[in-house]
C-alpha cells in the first residue's frame, strides 16, 4: 500500500513528490541501497577470500559437558574472541562468536527462539597442536576445529558436510571508541580497518589515505537527505559457509526471485532488511517486507540448514565453482571423472549483533524442518475459517458497501470466509477506531456478518496519529512507550495518518499493553469475529531512509539498527496475544502481517506485501511463498488479482486459479484499481471464479489437517517437489509448479493465452490421478496437458487418501457438520493411505482439552479402514462419510462395511472408463472405526 | 444420525382461514408435486435416471440436476422451496438448507442445525405491504405528474418547433421579398425617385416587424427559462440568478435591484414579462448558450488533493468551491447573442434534438442541475449536459431510461477519467436520493423522478396473489 501514500504525501512534499513519481511501473532503485551505497556491506564485501587473520588459541579451550569454549585471536590487531559450540539435540550444532571483551555488550536476538535449545554432550576425540577433534554423537560425525588459520569443518565419514572460514572470510568489527574519544582516552594505536583485513602490509603502507577515507562510512554515513549518525562506529560481522558437494541452495526469504537462490558473483548479494518497497521489481536480490536468514542446501545425499540469527541488516553472498559451467562442461567433467566436486559458498555478512549460527544437519529435508521447528516453533495453528477464502479491497468504501458485497457473493453463490478493512475505516487512520460516517455502527455490522457465519479483518498498523485527542496515543505517551530518536525524544516520521509515533514494540512491557488494547471493552466496536490484519511494520516510515525508521533510533538502550528485522515479528505477536487474550485464552487468533522475520511462523499468516496485476506476478506467487514454506512460514499468500493495476479478465480467473491451491487465499486491490468482485466480469468468469473457491472448500478438510501437521512437526504446507523427492534432480529447480502436502500437484496456468503446460510428474514409482477427469498418468515423466480457461492442472497421488467436502456452503462455518467424501487414490501396488484430522476449527481446546479426532485412513487388501491415532482424545462430530471414491480400483462383488461387530452390504457403482469405485452413502461417523471390504 | 432425517415433512399453509394439509417431500414447490409420487420410482427430471423412491431426500446426491435431494443439502445444485405462508414462497439453494443460517422465514430451511429461527413471515409480509402500498401511492402520484410532464413538454416541444418554423419562415420570406425587391429594382430602368424611397420605407417597415417578432420569440424563451419551477411566473428570485442583469454592475444583483427590473411586483405572469423584458434585454444571457460549448465535468467533486487530505480536517465538510465556475466563462457569448439570429434557432434545435424519453417526459429536466450535500462533497446531476442513455451491463433490453452515464469527465489523479452512473427510479420528486464511490473516481447515483414512473398495473397490489395452498 505504498503508492498513494507518497502521492498524497507530495501535497506536503513536494521533494518526495519527485522522487516517487515514475512514469514507468517500477520500483525506484534509487531509494533502496546497494551493496555499495551501505557501508559495512561495501566495506566486508572488499575483502577477498584468503589466508584468515584468525587463530584459534587451543590453549583456551574449556569443555563441560555440553558447551565448548575457545578463544580466537585476530593477528592483526590482537582482538580477542570467544567462541562457543555446542551440540544440540536432533542433529544440529550451534556456533556462536563474540567478543572477548567487548567495551560494551553487542545485541543478542532475544524472543526468535522458542527455549534455549537442549544440548547434547560433547566429547573430545583428540587434540594435538593443530586443532581439535570432537564428536558429534552417534551418527559418526565429527567437527573439527583447525587452530591456525582458524576454522571449523563438520564431517560425516570421510565426508566434509559443511566448513565454516574455510574462505577466510570470518570479520568481527570490535566495538571501539571514536578515533578523537580514544586519542584522549589512550593514545594507543588500532587500526581502523576491517578486522578481517589480511592485506596488513598494504594496509600500513597507506594507512593514512586509508584510513581517513574509511573514517566515511564508519562513524557516520549519509544516504540521500539521510544521515545516519554511528555512535558505536563499525560493528559489522561477517563468516563465510562452504559446502561441499552441494549445488542446490534455497530460502533467505524474501525476495522476488526464483525458488533456487542465485550465484551473486558480479551483482549485489541478497539482501535482507525489511523494506516497504513500492512496487517491487522481480528476479533480483532486493531486500523486502520480510527476512528470515535461513538457507536449505540440498543434494540427492542430504539436505542441510544454516540458520544465522541476527536481526540487523544482513546481506548473503552465494557463490559456486559449478555457476559458470555450461551443461556441457559438466558433462565433461563427468565423463572425464574430473575431481572437482560442485561446491557452494555462501557469506553472510550483518551490521551488528553477533555471529549466532545453527548448522541443521538434516539429513532429510523433514529432518531439517523439524529440526528448524525445534528451535524457532512451528506454524500455527490458524482457525479453519482462516483457510477459507477471504475478500479484500482498499477499501471497502462503508457499511452499505460491505453488506452489498457480502450480499452479492450469496447472490452468486459463491462462499467467502472474510471480508476485510483497509485503512479508510478508521477515523482518520487512528487504528482501533471507526470513521464515524462510513462505520457508525460496526458492532451491527460485524453482527450482520456473524449472522451469515462469517467474520471480518480490520486493519492495525503499528504507526500512531500524534494527536492529543487519541486514546491510542495519549496512553504510549504517557507510558513512554514510543520508539525514540537519537537524542532521546519520542521518533517520529511519516506514514499514513500523517505524523506518527512508533510504539517500542521490543519492550516487552509495550507488547503487554498493545495486547490489552483488542479487549472488546477497549477496542470499542469490535466484536469476537474480527481479527486483524498487521500492514506497514517493517516499520514503513514514508520520510525515513529506504522508507524505514533511522539506524540511530532507539530501542531502548539497543539501537534500530540492532534490531530492526524483528520489529514487525514484535507486531505480530502482541496482536496475537492481543487477541488470545480477549477471548480468555480459548480462542486461535488470525493476524496477518508483512513484515516477518524467524519465528514468525508462531504468530500467524503473511503475505507477499504489494505486487501487481502483471502474469509475472502471478508466477513469481510461487517461488515466494514456497521459500517461505522451507524456513518455517507454511501460512503464505500473495494478493490474488494483483494489488497495483487492474488485471484482464484472463488474469484475474488465472489468479483465482493459483491462489486456490495457495495456503492463504486472500484477493485485494489497489484504492485506484476498478472493482474486481469475483462478479463483475460476466457470467462466464463468474462461473469460473465460482468452481474454484467451491474447489477450495471442497478440500479444506485436506488443507486444514496438513496445516495441524505444520503445526506439529513443522513440514511445510505447500512444498516444492524436491521435499518429497529429495534424490529426483530433475525437482531441484521447478518453481512453476509445487505439491499441498505430499498428495497434491498442482501446475496452475501462468502463462496468457495458454493452451497447454507442461507438468512434471515425479516419482519413478508412483501414478498420478487428474483430480477432475480420474484420468491417471505415470510418474518420472513431463506430461503436456492442453488447457482451457476452466483448467486447472491438479493431481492427487496414487497412494494418498484425501478427505474432502463437496457439499457446497456460504461459509466454512456452515460446513461444520457436512459429511466427508474420501477420495483414495490407489499406488500401483493398490495401497493407500491418508488421515483425517476433525476439531471444532476455533478454540484451543485441541490443545488444551485433547479435543479432537485423528484417524488414520488406510486402504491394503482389498480393505479400506479407519483407526485412531489419538485414542485418548475426545471430540465428537456430527459429520459421516456420505461417499467414497476409490480410484484406479476394480469392480467388486459386494462391498461390506463392517462397524460394531456388524456387516452391512454397501451399494456401489463401477466406472470402467476411468476404473472409479464409488461407494454410495455408507454412512458411517467420522470418527467411528471401521472398514470397507471390497470383495 | 444425520443422514437418517424425515423423508415427508407436513406442510402447512393457510388460505382463506382454513388450513389444508397437504403431502409432499421437503423442499418441492406444489408445482413439481406430481413428480415425486410416493412408493414409486423417482425419474431425476433431467430424465438422466430412475431412483427408487426411498432415495429421495435421502442425504444423497443421486440426480446430476439435484432434483431428487430438494430437501437437502446433498446436491450441489438443487434447490429447495419454502412456502412461506403470510409473506410469499421462494427457492433458495439447496446448499442453504441446514447451514445454521435462517433464510426461509417461515424456518423450514433449518430443519436439523440447530439454528434457532422465528417465523418472522407475516411481519415480513406486513412489511412488504407496507412498502408496496407506499410505493404503489408514489407510482400512483409519480404517474400523474409524469402525464403532466408529458403534457408540458410536449406542449413546449410544439411552441418550439413552431417558433423555428415561423423563423424559418421567416427568414425564407425575408429573402424572398429581398429577392422580389431585387428584382423590382432591376426591372425599373429609370429609377424613380418616389418610388425607390416608397419602397425602401416598406422595406424598412418589414424589417422592423420581423426584429419585433423576433424579440419577441427571444422574451417567450427567456421567460420559460427564467421560470425555474415551470410555475408559470418568473419570481424575484428567479431572476435574481441571472447576475448579468446587475442594473449598477456592482457583481452583486440585489433583491431590490430586481424589484427594480420587474417594475416592483413580486412576480410577472407572461403578460406583464413585457415590460420587465424591455428592461433586461439588453443583458439578458440564455442558459441554454451559457450552457455552450464547454462546459466543466456534469458531476463535480472537489480535486483528489483536497479529498484525501494526508494530515488533518478529513471529516471536516468542504466548502462548496466549485458551484459556478461558469459565470466568467462566457464573455465571448455576450456579443453574438444578439446580434446572431440563428444562435436561438440553433439552440432549440439542438434542444429539440435530445432523446428525452418515448413521449418527451425527461424534456423538464433540461437545463436543470440537480444537487445532494453529503458530509464530504456536494455532488450536482445536470441531466442531458453530457449524460447519455446508458444500459446496465448483461440487461441488454433493459429500459433504457433507468440508467445514465457520464463519461469521460476530468481525469483523477493518477486514476482514470471520472464517469458515472445515474440509476433513476420513480419518485414524486426529481432528486438526488445518494451517490457513492464504488471504485475510484466511478461514481454512482441514486435519482428519483415522476419520469420513470410506471402506470400502475394493478390498483390493489396483492403480495399474497401467488400463495400457495
Amino acid at each position: 500500500m505504498a503508492v498513494i501514500s507518497i502521492e498524497r504525501m507530495g501535497l506536503l512534499s513536494v521533494v518526495c513528490v519527485s522522487l516517487f513519481f515514475s512514469s514507468t511501473f517500477a520500483v525506484d532503485r534509487g531509494n533502496f541501497k546497494t551493496c555499495d551505497q551501505s557501508a559495512f556491506c561495501k566495506r566486508q564485501r572488499a575483502l577477498k577470500p584468503g589466508q584468515s587473520p584468525y587463530r584459534a588459541l587451543l590453549e583456551t579451550l574449556e569443555l563441560s559437558d555440553s558447551r565448548l569454549t575457545l578463544q580466537l585471536i585476530n593477528d592483526n590487531n590482537k582482538v580477542h574472541l570467544l567462541l562457543e559450540l555446542y551440540r544440540l539435540q536432533g542433529n544440529m550444532t550451534r556456533v556462536k562468536i563474540n567478543e572477548l571483551k567487548p567495551l560494551k555488550p553487542r545485541f543478542e536476538v532475544p524472543d526468535v527462539l522458542i527455549a534455549e535449545p537442549p544440548t547434547e554432550p560433547l566429547s573430545v576425540l583428540s587434540k594435538d597442536d593443530n586443532g581439535v577433534v570432537l564428536s558429534l554423537g552417534a551418527e559418526n560425525q565429527r567437527l573439527i576445529v583447525s587452530a591456525r588459520p582458524f576454522r571449523l569443518d563438520i564431517m560425516e565419514g570421510p565426508e566434509v558436510l559443511l566448513s565454516l572460514n574455510s574462505r577466510g572470510l570470518l570479520a568481527f568489527e570490535h566495538l571501539r571508541l571514536h578515533k578523537d574519544t580514544q586519542a584522549q582516552a589512550d593514545g594507543a594505536e588500532v587500526k581502523e580497518s576491517v578486522d578481517g583485513d589480511q592485506q596488513q602490509d598494504e594496509g600500513k603502507k597507506d594507512e593514512d589515505g586509508e584510513s581517513e577515507k574509511e573514517e566515511d562510512g564508519l562513524w557516520e554515513e549519509t544516504f540521500k537527505s539521510h544521515t545516519d549518525t554511528k555512535p558505536n562506529g563499525p560493528t559489522s560481522i561477517s563468516l563465510d559457509f562452504s559446502l561441499p558437494g552441494v549445488e542446490h541452495v534455497y530460502g533467505i526469504p524474501e525476495h522476488a526471485d526464483d525458488l533456487k537462490l542465485k550465484t551473486t558473483d558480479g551483482g549485489d548479494p541478497y539482501r535482507l532488511y525489511n523494506l516497504d518497497v513500492f512496487q517491487y521489481e522481480l528476479y533480483n536480490p532486493m531486500a523486502l517486507y520480510g527476512s528470515i536468514p535461513v538457507m536449505l542446501a540440498h543434494n540427492t545425499q542430504r539436505t542441510m540448514g544454516i540458520f544465522w540469527l541476527n536481526a540487523a541488516e544482513t546481506w548473503v553472498d552465494i557463490s559456486s565453482n559449478t555457476a559458470g559451467k555450461t551443461v556441457f562442461g559438466k558433462m565433461l567433467d563427468f565423463v572425464q571423472g574430473s575431481s572437482e566436486k560442485p561446491q557452494t559458498d555462501v557469506r553472510w555478512i550483518s551490521e551488528s549483533g553477533i555471529i549466532d549460527v545453527f548448522i541443521m544437519l538434516g539429513p532429510k529435508p523433514s529432518k531439517v524442518f523439524s529440526q528448524y521447528a525445534s528451535l524457532t516453533g512451528t506454524q500455527s495453528f490458524p482457525p479453519l475459517a482462516s483457510l477459507g477464502y477471504h475478500q479484500c479491497r482498499w477499501n471497502y468504501n462503508d457499511q452499505e458497501d460491505v453488506k452489498s458485497v457480502d450480499q452479492g457473493f450469496d447472490q452468486h453463490d459463491i462462499p467467502y470466509d472474510f471480508i476485510w478493512l483497509d485503512i479508510e475505516h478508521a477515523d482518520g487512520k487512528r487504528y482501533f477506531t471507526w470513521d464515524p460516517h462510513k462505520f457508525p455502527q460496526p458492532k451491527e455490522m460485524l453482527q450482520g456478518l456473524m449472522d451469515k457465519r462469517r467474520k471480518m479483518v480490520s486493519i492495525v498498523d503499528p504507526h500512531i496519529r500524534v494527536d492529543s485527542g487519541y486514546k491510542i496515543h495519549n496512553e504510549i505517551t504517557s507510558k513512554d512507550f514510543y520508539v525514540k530518536n537519537k537524542d532521546g525524544k519520542n521518533y517520529e516520521g511519516w506514514c499514513w495518518p500523517g505524523n506518527s509515533g512508533y510504539p517500542d514494540f521490543t519492550k516487552p512491557e509495550m507488547r503487554a499493553w498493545w495486547a490489552s488494547m483488542f479487549a472488546y471493552d477497549q477496542y470499542e466496536g469490535s466484536m469476537e469475529n474480527l481479527f486483524t490484519w498487521n500492514d506497514m511494520n517493517e516499520p514503513s516510515v514514508f520520510n525515513g531512509p529506504e522508507v524505514t525508521m533511522h539506524k540511530d533510533a532507539l530501542h531502548g538502550k539497543w539501537e534500530h539498527r540492532d534490531i530492526h528485522n524483528i520489529y514487525g515479528l514484535y507486531v505480530q505477536m502482541a496482536t496475537a496475544e492481543g487477541q488470545i487474550q480477549r477471548s480468555g485464552g480459548v480462542e486461535r487468533p488470525f493476524v496477518l502481517t508483512r513484515a516477518f522475520f524467524a519465528g514468525s511462523q508462531r504468530y500467524g499468516a503473511v503475505w507477499t506485501g504489494d505486487n501487481a496485476a502483471e502474469w509475472d506476478h502471478l508466477k513469481i506467487s510461487i517461488p515466494m511463498c514456497l521459500s517461505l514454506g522451507l524456513v518455517g512460514v507454511s501460512f503464505c499468500g500473495a494478493d490474488v488479482g494483483g494489488f497495483f493495476k487492474n488485471p484482464s479478465t484472463e488474469l484475474l480467473v488465472r489468479w483465482y486459479q493459483t491462489g486456490a491451491y495457495q495456503p492463504f487465499f486472500r484477493a485485494h486491490a489497489h484504492l485506484d484499481t476498478t472493482r474486481r468482485e469475483p462478479w463483475l466480469f460476466g457470467p462466464e468468469n463468474t462461473a469460473l471464479i465460482r468452481e474454484v473457491i467451491r474447489q477450495r472448500y471442497a478440500l479444506l478438510p485436506y488443507w486444514y489437517q496438513l496445516f495441524y501437521q505444520a503445526h506439529k512437526t513443522g513440514m511445510p504446507v505447500m512444498r516444492p517437489l524436491w521435499v518429497d523427492y529429495p534424490k529426483d534432480t530433475a525437482t531441484f529447480t521447478i518453481d512453476d509448479e509445487f505439491l499441498i502436502g505430499s498428495d497434491l500437484l498442482v501446475h496452475p496456468v501462468t502463462e496468457e493465452g495458454s493452451r497447454g503446460v507442461t507438468a512434471y510428474l515425479p516419482g519413478a514409482e508412483e501414478v498420478w490421478y487428474d483430480v477432475h477427469t480420474f484420468q491417471k498418468h505415470n510418474g518420472a515423466q513431463n506430461l503436456y496437458i492442453p488447457v482451457t480457461l476452466s483448467s486447472i492442472p491438479v493431481f492427487q497421488r496414487g497412494g494418498s487418501i484425501i478427505p474432502r467436502k463437496d457439499r457446497v456452503r456460504r461459509s466454512s462455518t456452515c460446513m461444520e457438520n457436512d459429511p466427508y467424501t474420501l477420495y483414495v487414490a490407489l499406488s500401483p501396488k493398490k495401497f493407500a493411505e491418508g488421515e483425517l484430522y476433525i476439531d471444532d476449527g476455533h478454540s484451543f481446546n485441541y490443545d488444551t482439552k485433547k479435543e479432537f479426532i485423528h484417524r488414520s485412513l488406510t486402504f491394503a487388501n482389498n480393505a479400506l479402514t479407519s483407526s485412531n491415532l489419538c485414542p485418548d482424545c475426545n471430540f465428537l462430530t456430527s459429520s459421516w462419510i456420505e461417499k467414497v471414491l476409490i480410484l484406479g480400483a476394480s469392480k467388486p462383488s459386494k462391498v461390506l462395511l463392517k462397524m460394531d461387530g456388524k456387516e452391512t452390504p454397501v451399494d456401489f457403482e463401477f466406472d470402467t472408463s476411468m476404473s472409479v469405485l464409488t461407494l454410495r452413502k455408507p454412512g458411517m461417523n467420522a470418527g467411528a472405526d471401521w472398514t470397507l471390504l471390497l470383495q | 444420525m444425520t443422514c437418517l432425517h424425515l423423508l415427508l415433512t407436513l406442510v402447512f399453509a393457510v388460505s382463506l382461514g382454513t388450513p389444508v394439509e397437504i403431502q409432499r417431500p421437503r423442499g418441492v414447490p406444489l408445482t413439481k408435486k406430481q413428480f415425486y409420487e410416493e412408493g414409486k420410482p423417482f425419474t431425476c427430471l433431467d430424465g438422466s435416471r430412475t431412483i427408487p423412491f426411498d432415495r429421495v431426500n435421502d442425504d444423497y446426491c443421486d440426480c446430476k440436476d439435484g432434483s431428487d435431494e430438494p430437501g437437502t443439502a446433498a446436491c450441489p445444485n438443487g434447490s429447495f422451496h419454502c412456502t412461506n405462508a403470510g409473506y410469499r414462497p421462494m427457492f433458495i439453494p439447496s446448499s442453504r438448507i441446514n447451514d445454521g443460517i435462517c433464510d426461509c422465514c417461515d424456518t423450514t430451511d433449518e430443519y436439523n442445525s440447530g439454528a434457532k429461527c422465528e417465523n418472522t413471515c407475516k411481519e415480513l409480509g406486513r412489511k412488504e405491504r407496507e412498502v408496496l402500498q407506499k410505493m404503489a401511492e408514489i407510482t400512483k402520484e409519480g404517474f400523474l405528474l409524469k402525464q403532466q410532464l408529458i403534457e408540458e413538454a410536449k406542449k413546449g416541444r410544439e411552441e418550439k418547433q413552431g417558433k423555428v418554423t415561423d423563423m424559418q419562415e421567416n427568414k425564407k420570406q425575408l429573402e424572398e421579398k429581398v429577392e422580389a425587391l431585387r428584382t423590382v429594382k432591376e426591372a425599373a430602368e429609370q429609377p424613380e425617385k418616389e418610388a425607390k424611397e416608397r419602397h425602401l420605407k416598406a422595406w424598412e417597415e418589414q424589417k422592423a416587424a420581423i426584429r419585433l417578432e423576433k424579440d419577441k420569440a427571444k422574451m417567450a424563451e427567456a421567460f420559460l427559462e427564467l421560470d425555474d419551477n415551470s410555475d408559470g411566473f418568473v419570481s424575484v428570485s428567479e431572476l435574481q440568478s441571472h447576475a448579468e442583469l446587475d442594473p449598477d454592475a456592482d457583481g452583486t444583483l440585489t433583491e431590490t435591484e430586481v424589484q427594480g427590473l420587474m417594475g416592483g411586483a413580486a412576480q410577472v405572469d407572461t403578460s406583464t414579462f413585457e415590460s420587465v423584458w424591455t428592461n433586461i434585454k439588453d443583458k439578458y444571457h440564455s442558459e441554454v448558450s451559457r450552457k455552450e460549448p464547454e462546459e466543466p465535468a456534469p458531476v463535480e467533486t472537489p480535486p483528489d488533493e483536497v479529498k484525501e487530505p494526508a494530515v488533518d480536517n478529513d471529516s471536516e465538510p468542504y466548502p462548496e468551491d466549485d458551484i459556478s465556475e461558469e459565470d466568467d466563462e462566457d464573455e465571448d457569448d455576450k456579443d453574438d447573442y444578439h446580434e446572431d439570429d440563428d444562435k436561438v434557432r440553433v439552440n432549440i434545435e439542438k434542444e429539440l434534438s435530445f432523446d428525452f424519453g418515448p413521449d418527451a417526459e425527461f424534456t423538464y429536466m433540461y437545463s436543470q442541475c440537480y444537487e445532494l450535500s453529503t458530509s464530504e462533497y456536494i455532488y450536482r446531476l445536470c441531466p442531458f449536459n453530457r449524460a447519455l442513455w446508458g444500459r446496465e451491463k448483461n440487461r441488454p433490453e433493459n429500459n433504457k431510461y433507468l440508467v445514465m452515464k457520464y463519461e469521460h469527465g476530468t481525469g483523477c489523479w493518477q486514476g482514470p477519467n471520472r464517469s458515472t452512473t445515474v440509476k433513476l427510479t420513480c419518485g414524486k420528486e426529481t432528486v438526488v436520493t445518494s451517490t457513492s464511490e464504488p471504485s475510484r473516481c466511478e461514481y454512482l447515483m441514486e435519482f428519483t423522478t415522476p419520469a420513470v414512473c410506471q402506470e400502475p398495473a394493478n390498483t390493489e397490489p396483492s403480495p399474497h396473489g401467488h400463495e400457495e395452498l
